[in-house]
């Protein structure tokens, strides 16, 4: 058998991209499965017996098990919100003609690009004078801001590749717009929801410097638990990187469903 | 909707929904935004107008005129902060042009096709980590004494570099970690616009050319230029955001050598407390991103008007 040196050389060039991309990936899932000794060995071991412990650890340890389930509840339910409030936004952007309308798109846009530090000291600010400081709520809301465009963005693109014709016929029967919207388009648009749903659901679960500044100890998210191991003398590697990888791989797969939807999620639809 | 639907649409006043229909679909998402995004941005740019420090209360909230923005203009680490920031954008960009490029290329190119969904399929994963764990990741690697940075390294007989706790050391490890992070942002966005290039075009341009480097500059540029313009604006936009992975593994520091603008703000508000000042920082740099989003919509959106 033959293989030419351009194959071959394709072949080595893909094979670098996959470790390229893997490799902080596989270092921080290998690193979890380590005790401390071997963690701290000079020069870092690459066979070593696995453990379990640093799991045992994390899941005993309610401080993560709790950050775990905030940020689960804060990511659901700030998805829930920006799919409802955003899926009718996304039918009138695609179906009607009105004054301001590009406009309102790229006011959409702009929410995109805006840093969260930006919003994070006012939030911060009307948040202690009226008591939401350290709540799922203030949390729930401000991610808003971040997944509200993503929302309308993706599933508006989706909503215009709804032929008009069925909108027509249903007209001709007598529906009114909400019952077209509600018997036409949530179903006919579902999966560039869901895509959207899951591209909120990423984003807010990631998120750090909102967690940060708007949590105390009740409501801290994953992120800010995972940070805050973080500080002190020896810090704990093992339990460290077994929570980073408990906290990536959740969103890892959810990701690689909507792989194919990854460049039109990070650009807002920009390029196709 | 096709020509003839709108020019019956115009001929008739009915048009199935009255005046206001779409401000009422539109309005839940309109009022939340104004309420959480818009407010918020007005409270912070009045705060900015005061001198605003939660550690002194005792001394009110005054209003104190432009006096917050004439300390940031003149304040040289704010400046040298944001020179910081695009320095390292400077760093990161051609990296990543260039490293997505020819990742770009070597998935466009015909066979391998296993090995090639493989490689396009984990472009993925470093898009979807979570940012803070991508810095404590970071922090893991480039440890000095038991880091895999260094050990890899040693294998060229260098190092060890005590990465991060030297300023040149810090900003390379922040600078590589974004590099991962994005590089597969770089790759796809080209290897979409690569694969907008029509087949028989490219086809015919391989059988009039073996050079590679003509076939990317003659036939396949056009087509990525526009993905280019995207991933400038929007990684510096992106740039300007980063926050969570350099704060995870610096803190901005050693010194002042990763204090990038959106850490710097954060510690002025939140460290030092003196929220007038870190608001009128925050205002400037929201103006600063609007002149981004402006420039990103006039290159990219053309046809939406």
């Amino acid at each position: 058998m033959r293989i030419s040196s351009g194959k071959l050389l394709h072949a080595l060039g893909l094979t670098a991209v996959v470790i390229f991309t893997l490799f902080p990936f596989f270092w921080m899932v290998s690193a979890s499965f380590k005790t401390q000794a071997d963690i701290l060995s000079s020069p870092p071991v690459w066979f070593f017996t696995p453990t379990l412990q640093n799991y045992a650890e994390i899941f005993a340890d309610t401080k993560v098990s709790g950050a775990i389930i905030n940020s689960l509840i804060v990511a659901t339910c700030s998805t829930l919100l920006a799919v409802i409030l955003g899926t009718p936004a996304a039918f009138a952007l695609a179906r009607y003609e009105f004054r301001g309308k590009s406009d309102l798109w790229f006011w959409f846009i702009s929410n995109r690009m805006i840093s969260p530090i930006v919003l994070a000291l006012p939030v911060y600010l009307l948040a202690i004078q009226v008591g939401l400081l350290d709540t799922h709520l203030v949390l729930i809301l401000i991610y808003l801001t971040f997944q509200l465009p993503i929302v309308v963005w993706i599933v508006t693109d989706q909503f215009k590749s709804i032929p008009a014709d069925l909108e027509q016929a249903a007209r001709l029967d007598g529906a009114d717009q909400f019952t077209i919207f509600r018997k036409i388009y949530l179903p006919l648009g579902a999966p560039g929801i869901a895509v959207s749903a899951i591209f909120s659901f990423i984003f807010s679960w990631n998120e750090l410097l909102y967690a940060l500044v708007l949590t105390r100890r009740a409501v801290q998210t994953a992120p800010v638990v995972a940070t805050s191991f973080m500080s002190g003398y020896e810090l704990p590697w093992g339990k460290i990187m077994a929570t980073g990888t408990v906290i990536v791989l959740p969103v890892t797969i959810f990701a690689l469903i909507v792989s194919r939807h990854m460049v039109r999620g990070l650009t807002m639809g920009a390029t196709k | 909707m096709s020509q003839a639907a709108t020019s019956a649409a115009r001929r008739k006043p009915n048009r199935g929904y009255g005046r206001w229909t779409p401000a009422l679909f539109l309005a839940p998402a309109v009022l939340t935004l104004l309420l959480i995004g818009i407010y918020p941005t007005i409270f912070a740019l009045v705060t900015s107008f005061r001198r605003y420090n939660i550690t002194r209360p005792r001394e009110g909230f005054p209003f104190v005129g432009f006096e917050n923005y004439v300390h940031v203009l003149t304040d040289s680490t704010f400046w040298s902060s944001l020179f910081l920031t695009a320095k390292f954008y400077v760093a990161v960009l051609p990296i990543q042009v260039v490293l997505g490029l020819a990742i770009a290329l070597l998935l466009h190119k015909p066979g391998m096709g296993l090995l090639k969904s493989l490689a396009r399929v984990t472009l993925v994963v470093p898009l979807a980590t979570t940012y803070a764990v991508v810095g404590l990741v970071g922090r893991l690697i480039f440890n000095r004494d038991f880091g895999v940075a260094n050990q890899a390294l040693s294998v060229f007989g260098l190092g060890p570099i005590d990465w991060l706790s030297t300023q040149d050391g810090a900003f390379a490890a922040i600078v590589i970690m974004d590099v991962w992070q994005w590089t597969p942002f770089c790759a796809l966005i080209f290897l979409a616009g690569l694969s907008m290039v029509p087949g028989e075009i490219e086809e015919a341009a391989r059988l009039e050319t073996s050079s590679k480097l003509a076939l990317l500059r003659h036939v396949q540029l056009p087509y990525l230029l526009p993905g280019l313009t995207a991933v400038m604006i929007l990684r510096s936009a992106d740039v300007l955001k980063l926050f969570d992975m350099v704060f995870v593994m610096t803190r901005g520091g050693p010194g002042s050598a990763t204090d990038l603008i959106s850490i710097y703000i954060q510690r002025v508000g939140f460290r030092i407390f003196d929220l007038g000042t870190a608001s009128a920082q925050a205002i400037l740099l929201l103006i600063l991103t609007i002149i981004i989003s402006r420039l990103y919509i006039r290159l990219l959106y053309r046809e939406v008007h």
